[in-house]
C-alpha cells in the first residue's frame, strides 16, 4: 500500500485537484463577466442593435445544443498555447452560454416596476441597472450560480481528454502507471470518486441551504 | 482557414459519411435507450423519495447525491476500466446505456420528487371530497398538474442526456464525437470532421430545446384562461 500513498503519487493527485479548482474558479468569475454582458445584450438591445442580440441568441443555442467534448477539442486544435490557459479558455466559451441564460432568467425575474421606480427617482439606464436591478439579479441567481461550479468541476474531468493536468488525469494516471492490485485501483477510485463527491456535495449543501433561507 | 475551403476535404468527409452514420446511429440508440433507463430510474426513486418510508427516502437521497456530485466521465471509466477486475466485462454500447443512464436518472428523480411535492395535498383531498376515486383524482387532477411541472425540465435533461453521450468517446465507444474525432485525427482533416459532428449534434439537439422552451411556455399558462385561447390563436 505504501508503494501507492507515497508523497509524489499524493502531491502528484493534489497538484491535480489544485488545478480543478483553479480552473473552476477562473471559469465561473470570467463567464459570470461575460454571461452579464451578454444577458444585457440580448435583453436590451433592441432597435439598430437588434442584430447583436440575435447573434448571442445563436452563440447561446449553438453551444446549448453541441457537447463540451467537442469544444475541447476544437479548441485544442485551433488555439496555439500552453494546456491550462486552452482549458480555461474552452470551460469558459461552453459555461458564458449556460450563464448568459441564467443572469437572463435572474434579469426577467426582476418586475417592471423596478426600472419604472427608479425612473421616476432620475436614474439614468446604466444606472438603475448598476444599482438597481443587477444587484437583485445577483441575490436571486447565487444558488443557480452555486450548482453551475459543481456541474464546472465536474466538465473539467473531460479535460483528460487533452492531457491537462487536472485532478482526473493525474489521479487516472497514478493508477494506470503504479497501481497493480485490485485493492490498489479500488481504493484510488474510490478516494478520487468521494473528493469529488466532498467538493460537490459540500457545494450542493450551500445551494440547499440558501434556498431555505429565501423560503423562510 | 484556408483548409477550410478546399474541396477535397470536403469530398473526403462525404466519402466517410458511412463512419459518421454509424456513430450517429450508436448516439441514438445509446441515447433512446440511456433515456429509456434514466427516465425507469428517475421515476421509481423520485417516488421513493417522497414514500413515508425512511429507509427508502434515504436510499433515493444516497442515489442522487452520489450520481449528481460525481463527474459522469469518472463513472464511465469506473464501468470501463474498474468493473472488469470483478470479472464483469461489458461493451462500450452497454456502458454508455448504463453509466448515462444512472447519471441522468438521478436528476430526473430529482425533477419527478419535485413535480410530486409541487402538487398540494389539498388538491388531492378536495378531488377525493368530490367523490373522485383514488384513480380519477390521480387522472384528472394530480397528474395533468404534475406533467405540467416536470415536462419542460425533462426535455432539458433528454437534450443534456445526448449531449453527454459524447463521453463515450473517451472510452472508444463507436458514438458520433468517436468517429468524427478519429477521423479528422487519422486525415488531420480536423475543421472538416469537426464541423460535420457539431452539426449533426446540434440538428439531434436543437428540436429538443425548442420543445423545452415551448413546454415552459406551455406550463406558464393557466389553464380555462383567455391566455389559452390566445395562445392557441397564436399557433393556428
Amino acid at each position: 500500500m505504501d508503494i501507492i500513498f507515497n508523497k509524489t503519487n499524493l502531491f502528484f493527485m493534489l497538484d491535480g485537484l489544485k488545478l480543478t479548482l483553479l480552473i473552476a474558479i477562473v471559469t465561473i468569475i470570467l463567464s459570470t463577466i461575460i454571461g452579464v454582458i451578454l444577458a444585457l445584450i440580448r435583453n436590451y438591445c433592441k432597435g439598430i442593435l437588434a442584430p447583436l442580440a440575435k447573434f448571442v441568441t445563436c452563440y447561446v443555442e449553438l453551444f446549448r445544443c453541441t457537447p463540451n467534448i467537442l469544444w475541447i477539442l476544437v479548441i485544442r486544435f485551433f488555439v496555439k498555447g500552453s494546456p491550462v490557459p486552452i482549458a480555461v479558455f474552452a470551460c469558459t466559451l461552453f459555461t458564458s452560454a449556460v450563464m448568459t441564460e441564467i443572469i437572463r432568467g435572474g434579469l426577467n425575474s426582476i418586475p417592471n416596476g423596478q426600472f419604472e421606480g427608479a425612473a421616476s427617482q432620475g436614474f439614468t439606464f446604466v444606472q438603475t441597472l448598476f444599482y438597481i436591478i443587477l444587484p437583485q439579479t445577483f441575490k436571486n441567481i447565487i444558488p443557480a450560480l452555486l450548482s453551475q461550479v459543481i456541474t464546472i468541476i465536474k466538465d473539467t474531468s473531460f479535460f483528460r481528454v487533452i492531457e491537462v493536468a487536472e485532478f482526473t488525469r493525474n489521479s487516472l494516471g497514478v493508477i494506470g502507471a503504479k497501481c497493480t492490485e485490485t485493492y490498489q485501483i479500488m481504493t484510488l477510485f474510490g478516494i478520487v470518486a468521494a473528493t469529488y463527491f466532498i467538493i460537490c456535495f459540500f457545494l450542493s449543501c450551500m445551494v440547499r441551504g440558501y434556498h431555505k433561507r429565501v423560503t423562510i | 482557414m484556408k483548409n477550410l475551403f478546399t474541396l477535397k476535404r470536403w469530398a473526403a468527409l462525404w466519402a466517410a459519411r458511412a463512419d459518421f452514420a454509424s456513430g450517429l446511429w450508436t448516439t441514438l440508440r445509446v441515447s433512446f435507450l440511456g433515456l429509456c433507463f434514466a427516465l425507469f430510474l428517475g421515476i421509481v426513486f423520485g417516488l421513493l423519495s417522497t414514500s413515508k418510508n425512511k429507509t427508502a427516502r434515504g436510499l433515493a437521497r444516497t442515489y442522487v447525491e452520489f450520481f449528481q456530485n460525481t463527474p459522469l466521465y469518472i463513472q464511465t471509466f469506473f464501468f470501463y476500466n474498474g468493473l472488469p477486475y470483478f470479472g464483469v466485462i461489458l461493451s462500450p454500447f452497454i456502458i454508455g446505456i448504463l453509466a448515462i443512464g444512472l447519471y441522468h436518472g438521478a436528476y430526473i428523480a430529482e425533477v419527478i420528487r419535485t413535480g410530486i411535492l409541487g402538487i398540494p395535498n389539498g388538491q388531492k383531498e378536495a378531488a377525493r371530497s368530490q367523490g373522485f376515486t383514488y384513480l380519477q383524482s390521480m387522472y384528472y387532477v394530480i397528474l395533468p398538474q404534475t406533467l405540467k411541472i416536470i415536462l419542460p425540465p425533462l426535455a432539458n435533461q433528454a437534450l443534456n442526456l445526448v449531449k453527454n453521450t459524447s463521453v463515450l468517446a473517451m472510452i472508444a465507444g463507436g458514438d458520433l464525437m468517436y468517429h468524427s474525432d478519429s477521423w479528422a485525427t487519422l486525415y488531420d482533416y480536423h475543421a472538416q470532421g469537426y464541423i460535420a459532428a457539431g452539426l449533426l449534434y446540434f440538428i439531434l439537439c436543437f428540436p429538443l430545446a425548442k420543445l423545452a422552451a415551448y413546454m415552459e411556455k406551455r406550463a406558464k399558462i393557466i389553464p380555462g384562461s383567455i391566455q389559452v385561447q390566445n395562445a392557441e390563436a397564436a399557433e393556428v
